[in-house]
């Protein structure tokens, strides 16, 4: 493995990161008018059952939301980066294109999670209870291997779709689906039988619940489950990408 | 050893072949020029000398390895330019190649001593500091080609380096190549569809055209080859008619016909003028101009591919392309 190539890549999304100041507002706007207008507007309509508000449900959703978005976003950059840009500089470097992909997954974890920790601290700020305990801190694991697997999702599709029409179109079929499944901002409970099944095998599913589980203390599956489940998820995406990856560029 | 030495590499994309069993060798030391239409297959052809295509055909190596068996070889001995630009425009130009020696995994403090040594080559020194997105066309371009330069490869490959650049930035671009070529011995491998850069910077020049190499030499024996001068005729109809009837005129050493011209190459041109007007006007042919000029590049590609070298149809590519030069203004 090219030590060298992975931290290169991190190293410049983290600068690019700390620079682009509007881009970060632009990312965090979704976030916080979904946490206004769900969080606040909704919340006071709809009841979720326990003691859990819909506001301190909802925020684990929204985290997973834009986790899920901004991994995508940036998975998918590479279409546009491998033609145009720095990552075609990379590729014929004498560094493997694993090395590649895990230094994308490493940067763009690394940009979704500073980014969701300001969504948390702004949730905070509008009255959301955020219950510590000793597996809070478990919250930023999910939220990396949330971030790998969505990334690793963006960069297959960046390997596999090799021209701008239609890529907006395949993210969106999926990213929204992916969303909507996820039991992000209603729980699975409502949903219809066989729904909910389609629900087990999204990895968002676990993500969000093990968010859930860490930052207000209540989940519907058991942490360890969400957080295996995860495991294997971003274990399995990590792989294909790498595999897409490696197989676009030998065309 | 040469350099880079290629054996009837092909490429084919489903039926279309981008590049039909090209060969040739390109010693050490040398500007080596292969220039064409787009289109014609030179990116491609450099596409997979730099490993980033798998040949369909035909074998290849670079500095001694070959580009299909031992691509780690071949990556750590190249630099490239590339046709579009792959700086990361948020970082600044030092941070640039510092990431390219990171790469390369050099060693830190050569690798700053480099940095410095390649700055001052490109003339971007007091511009090191500054994001690459304030940096005008020409600036980008000295600073890729600098980057390609900081590992000290053994071959540079540069695909158009000039392409979109003003003709003044053009010719300051050509002595930096130039001045590389002579300082460090780099071997420079480029593509062009630019006739003059082929003729003021390379020593040999392959011409390629539909994925074949169809002539290679130096610049001035090719011109040679074609002998004499070059009577330019403009004419509205019957070039058919009038090429069948110059035919077989002993002084007439070849013609060529490319759209609503005929040219043809003769000794001592400005004498067969009124010649070639009298005949005309025999035969009920209107010319309505005349040229006359030493053989250029551009008329030995005429006399080998029957057409000039010109631009092709937009793609995306080049949609996405003048959108970022938009931006970039």
């Amino acid at each position: 493995m090219d030590t060298n190539a992975i931290y290169v890549l991190w190293l410049r999304d983290m600068k690019r990161f700390v620079r682009a100041r509007s881009r970060i507002i632009g990312m965090l706007m979704m976030p916080i008018f979904f946490l206004l207008g769900l969080g606040l507007g909704l919340g006071g309509l709809v009841h979720i059952s326990g003691t859990v508000t819909y506001l301190e449900f909802i925020v684990p959703g929204i985290l997973g939301m834009s986790l899920l978005f901004t991994s995508i976003a940036s998975g998918t950059a590479v279409l546009w980066d491998r033609q145009f840009g720095f990552l075609k500089e990379i590729l014929v470097t004498p560094n493997s294109r694993a090395s590649v992909v895990l230094g994308r997954v490493a940067g763009g974890a690394t940009t979704a999670v500073m980014q969701s920790i300001i969504v948390v601290v702004i949730s905070l700020i509008i009255g959301f209870h955020m219950t510590l305990t000793a597996i809070t801190p478990l919250a930023i694991v999910f939220m990396v291997l949330i971030a790998s697997t969505f990334i690793s999702l963006g960069l297959t599709f960046g390997s596999i779709i090799n021209d701008f029409q239609g890529f907006q179109l395949i993210t969106q079929f999926v990213t929204l689906p992916l969303f909507f499944l996820s039991n992000g901002i209603f729980p699975l409970s409502s949903l219809p039988w066989y729904i909910q099944y389609i629900s087990y095998a999204n990895p968002l599913t676990y993500g969000v619940d093990g968010l859930r589980g860490t930052l207000i203390g209540a989940s519907t599956f058991p942490i360890w489950l969400d957080l295996i489940a995860m495991l294997i998820s971003t274990l399995i995406m990590v792989s294909i990408a790498a595999y897409a990856f490696n197989r676009a560029d030998s065309g | 050893m040469p350099a880079v030495s290629v054996k009837n590499l092909s490429k084919d994309y489903g039926k279309f072949r981008a590049v039909d069993g090209i060969s040739f060798s390109v010693e050490s030391g040398e500007i080596f020029g292969l220039l064409g239409p787009n289109g014609a297959g030179k990116t491609t052809t450099i596409k997979m000398l730099t490993t980033l295509l798998k040949p369909t055909g035909g074998s290849a190596s670079v500095s001694g390895f070959d580009i299909a068996l031992q691509k780690d070889g071949v990556r750590k001995n190249i630099g490239i330019v590339f046709q579009d630009p792959s700086l990361d425009d948020e970082l600044t130009g030092r941070e640039n190649l510092n990431f390219h020696a990171i790469l390369y995994k050099m060693d830190r403090k050569k690798a700053e001593a480099r940095i410095n040594e390649i700055l001052s080559l490109v003339e971007l020194t007091d511009k090191a500091d500054v994001l690459v997105k304030n940096y005008s066309g020409g600036m980008k371009r000295r600073l890729e080609i600098g980057r390609g330069l900081l590992h000290e490869p053994k071959v540079l490959f540069l695909d158009e380096p000039t392409i979109g650049l003003d003709p003044q930035t053009r010719r300051h671009m050509w002595s930096y190549i130039k001045k590389l070529n002579s300082t460090w011995g780099t071997t420079v491998i480029l593509t062009t569809h630019y006739i003059e850069e082929a003729d003021y910077l390379c020593g040999r020049v392959a011409f390629v055209d539909h994925g074949k190499l169809v002539a290679l030499d130096t610049p001035q024996s090719l011109k040679d080859k074609l002998g004499g001068d070059v009577l330019s005729l403009s004419i509205n109809d019957g070039v058919l008619a009038f090429e069948k009837k110059l035919k077989g005129i002993r002084w007439i050493k070849s013609m060529s016909k490319h759209d609503g011209y005929l040219d043809l190459t003769v000794e001592e041109g400005e004498k067969r003028i009124p010649e070639v007007i009298l005949l005309a006007g025999k035969n009920g042919v209107k010319i309505s101009s005349v040229s006359l000029h030493k053989p250029s590049l551009e008329d030995v590609f005429i006399h080998y591919t029957g057409k000039t070298i010109r631009e092709e149809e937009g793609s995306w590519k080049d949609t996405m392309r003048s959108i970022r030069a938009s931006r970039n203004r």
